[in-house]
């Protein structure tokens, strides 16, 4: 060891593209599991979520007007930056996680190979879930999928960087916005994931990442009138109970805590958790009253 | 304006349906009283005749129910599909075979017109039965994993506005992948789903895979919170759908809603007139308006607000609204006293709000619950009947300039269920559908529906889909 003293980092939120600490001043110790301390991650509070939701609504409409195509090669472009900094997350996983070296090093090849998968189906999705319905009638319509807004995502707990890519990658892969709570323990791959996704083409406010006590910022979130999804896995089973009540209150969709074993290549479930399906009509043939016709 | 042809009456004959002076609770095959002995008396709403006497489901009834069902769905769901197939194909021949008797009953019951009962319920009904027969034995090719599962016992509570429509869309799903139901319907229109249950017998449905169990909300109630329901479906009012939806938090139960809806008809100003003025009357008179999809906003682009107000109102002179077995009739009766005191009230804050009324000349009966079709001009984004669903006979119109302004105020609702669009112009038709936040689109027609075509909202409008293939994943593990 040389006796240069290294640079530490001060970790902070993501929100609305920008990095900054928490509105409340508070900061948390985050250690490895040996109780040693790597760094102070910020203690998001409700004020934090809530900006967290502006950012991630104002995001919205671009977002989820780009084309697929486009968020496609956005997605991808993540990937790409993630794979320059393999060594970098090989560490925090490894210290987050007790992971060794090489464990870890796996995990990030898997997460950075999950956001590649997720990549890909921006421009497929649609063609797997939607389609043309043989109505019996003069009419054409036409079942398309499209984003359903603003998504809360508790991150997984346990696994706090493939897990947390194979939550949030789907939620923005189809168009919604995010609005992420990192793994509570574990929370520094995710904001470090944030400055990745800062360089990396995603639009500012697309996904923001809030770090601190899971249940403090979920609720708020949870209950939150312009957040119209909550993905619950990183929710123990109490917690993800008072959640979907709060939810109701402006019929969130929800999907409920379930086992995962994220080291499987997911299903699409997670894609359409998040989807509304819009039928749109036309008539092909006679206007109707009228008896007229093309 | 006086009609310078009046039309003969020209009523549907009653005889064809044979209403019993009192019917009970169906449950595991049989027809029973309820645990506690109480009934309820349905009537019919254009008349305030007593149809008859229904047995009144509570919560120990649920619970035979639930076990009756439980105890068919080993049975039922290890059927091969195709044979599952050929019992919902047999039940879709008999409501065709039935419909004339079934579309009087639903009328008499409902209040709705029989031209509708006839010529939409009953068809679409016939239809969706059809369509999930089919699906019975190709579930491994319907794109949610090879062999997926039924999720078991389905609690189903459906609503008063189109009693055997609604029946059908939430039945028919739930056999076709394998469970087994108790189904609610609404203790203003029971009789549909009792005659359900004597077809079930007809086509020789096995015991318990159809309960049916007429009733309040308490009983929807207890079957949605029954630890023993696998699987919660409600189609009703956004209230209720957010109450549901607490009871449901923390356990595994798979639930869908179809809740209320506050949908905007856009018209621009390129839009063939005639056929919009169409589209407005279908979108928020059809079932004097007691839809959820019903088109109660009209959004009317200024330079022509005049022109088309003329012609809605000239066309409105010409509804007719009377007894509801009159084959010419237009607009029935609302469907319950209930429902007409909550129209009348919000129809009152309209005015007292500032908002413009107008009707046209219109005699109502002197037994029954009666509303005229009913125009609010003046209204705000701000007005209580702008916002609330009325779900009555009546429409409120706002104006746009823009085709942006037109969008922001579609949207500009908790609701996301249905949306129309008028104008002759493709690209705007499918840059404005692109931009409303509503699960169903109808340009240049409204109000259309058909089994293959999912169905269901955005927002708090519900969650789920109905129809389609996307309504099979409401009956599915996946």
């Amino acid at each position: 060891m040389s006796d240069r003293l290294n640079v530490l980092k001060t970790y902070k939120l993501y929100v609305g593209g920008k990095f900054p600490r928490s509105e409340s001043g508070r900061v948390y110790e985050v250690t490895d599991s040996k109780g040693k301390w790597l760094a102070n991650a910020p203690l998001s509070s409700r004020k934090d979520a809530r900006d967290a939701v502006v950012a991630a609504r104002k995001a919205f409409g671009g977002w989820s007007g780009a084309t697929a195509y486009n968020r496609g090669q956005v997605l991808y472009r993540v990937a790409e930056m993630l794979e320059g900094r393999r060594d970098q997350f090989t560490r925090e996983v490894a210290e987050a996680e007790a992971l060794s070296k090489s464990k870890s090093a796996a995990v990030v090849d898997a997460t950075i190979d999950r956001w590649v998968w997720y990549a890909g189906w921006t421009d497929k999705i649609a063609q797997v879930v939607g389609g043309g319905n043989p109505v019996a009638g003069p009419f054409f319509n036409l079942s398309s999928p499209e984003p359903t807004g603003v998504v809360a995502v508790l991150a997984p707990q346990e696994s706090s960087f493939l897990g947390l890519v194979s939550v949030l990658a789907p939620v923005i892969a189809t168009g919604n916005t995010a609005v992420v709570v990192a793994s509570e323990n574990a929370p520094l791959p995710a904001l470090s994931l944030a400055e990745v996704l800062a360089t990396s083409d995603v639009p500012g406010g697309v996904v923001n990442v809030l770090s601190g006590r899971t249940a403090e910022i979920a609720t708020p979130l949870a209950s939150h009138q312009d957040v119209n999804a909550i993905d619950l896995a990183g929710a123990d089973e109490v917690l993800a109970k008072e959640l979907e009540i709060a939810a109701a209150d402006n019929l969130k969709r929800v999907l409920r805590p379930q086992p995962v074993d994220y080291a499987e290549t997911p299903g699409i479930d997670r894609l359409t958790a998040f989807l509304e399906t819009k039928t749109v009509w036309h008539p092909t043939g006679s206007l109707g009253a009228s008896g007229s016709s093309y | 304006m006086a009609p310078v042809f009046a039309y003969a009456p020209a009523p549907e004959s009653r005889a064809i349906v044979d209403i019993a002076p009192s019917y009970g609770l169906f449950i595991d095959g049989e027809f029973t009283e309820a645990a506690e002995g109480r009934v309820f008396k349905t009537v019919s709403p254009a008349t305030e005749e007593v149809l008859s006497e229904i047995a009144q489901a509570g919560s120990e009834d649920v619970d035979r129910a639930v076990k009756a069902a439980r105890r068919a769905f080993e049975k039922w769901s290890a059927l091969p599909g195709a044979e599952r197939a050929k019992y919902l194909f047999r039940i879709a021949r008999i409501i065709q075979e039935r419909s004339r008797e079934l579309a009087v009953l639903e009328t008499l019951d409902n209040g709705k017109p029989i031209k509708e009962t006839r010529d939409a319920d009953l068809p679409l009904v016939a239809a969706h039965f059809f369509y999930y027969a089919g699906w019975a034995d190709k579930l491994d090719h319907a794109g949610f994993g090879a062999n997926p599962m039924p999720l078991g016992v389905a609690g189903q509570v459906i609503p008063w506005n189109f009693p055997l429509l609604m029946l059908a869309w939430k039945i028919a799903p739930a056999l076709a992948t394998g469970n087994t139901v108790v189904l609610k319907p609404a203790e203003t229109t029971p009789l549909s789903a009792l005659f359900f249950a004597d077809i079930c017998r007809q086509a020789g449905l096995p015991r318990g895979v159809v309960n049916i169990l007429p009733g309040y909300g308490d009983a929807g109630a207890a079957l949605i919170a029954h630890p023993d329901v696998n699987k919660v479906a409600f189609t009703g009012s956004t209230a209720v759908g957010k109450e549901i939806a607490r009871t449901v938090a923390g356990t595994r139960k798979k639930v869908t809603l179809e809740l209320g809806g506050k949908g905007a008809n856009i018209v621009f100003d390129d839009a063939p007139i005639d056929q919009a003025v169409e589209g407005i009357v279908n979108g928020i008179f059809f079932n004097q308006g007691q839809v959820c999809c019903a088109g109660s906003r009209l959004l009317v682009q200024e330079s022509i607000q005049e022109e088309l107000l003329e012609s809605l109102k000239r066309r409105l002179s010409t509804l007719r609204l009377g007894d509801p077995l009159d084959k010419n009739t237009d607009i029935g009766a609302i469907n319950s006293e209930e429902q007409l005191t909550r129209i009348t009230s919000l129809v009152e804050q309209g005015e007292a709000e500032g908002a413009e009324r107008w009707s046209p000349a219109c005699e109502l009966p002197e037994s029954g619950y009666w509303f005229a079709p009913t125009l609010f001009t003046n209204v705000t984004q701000a007005h209580r009947i702008a916002r609330d669903e009325i779900f009555g006979p009546v429409l409120s119109v706002l104006t746009f300039r823009t085709p942006d302004e037109a969008v922001a105020k579609a949207n500009n609702t908790p609701y996301g269920l249905s949306a129309g669009i008028w104008t002759e112009k493709g690209s705007r038709i499918l840059a404005v559908a692109n931009k409303l936040r509503a699960g169903v689109v109808w340009s240049n027609t409204f109000n259309k529906f058909d089994p293959t075509s999912p169905f269901g909202g955005y927002k708090e409008s519900g969650f789920g889909r109905e129809g389609g293939r996307h309504g099979l994943e409401a009956y599915l593990d996946v």
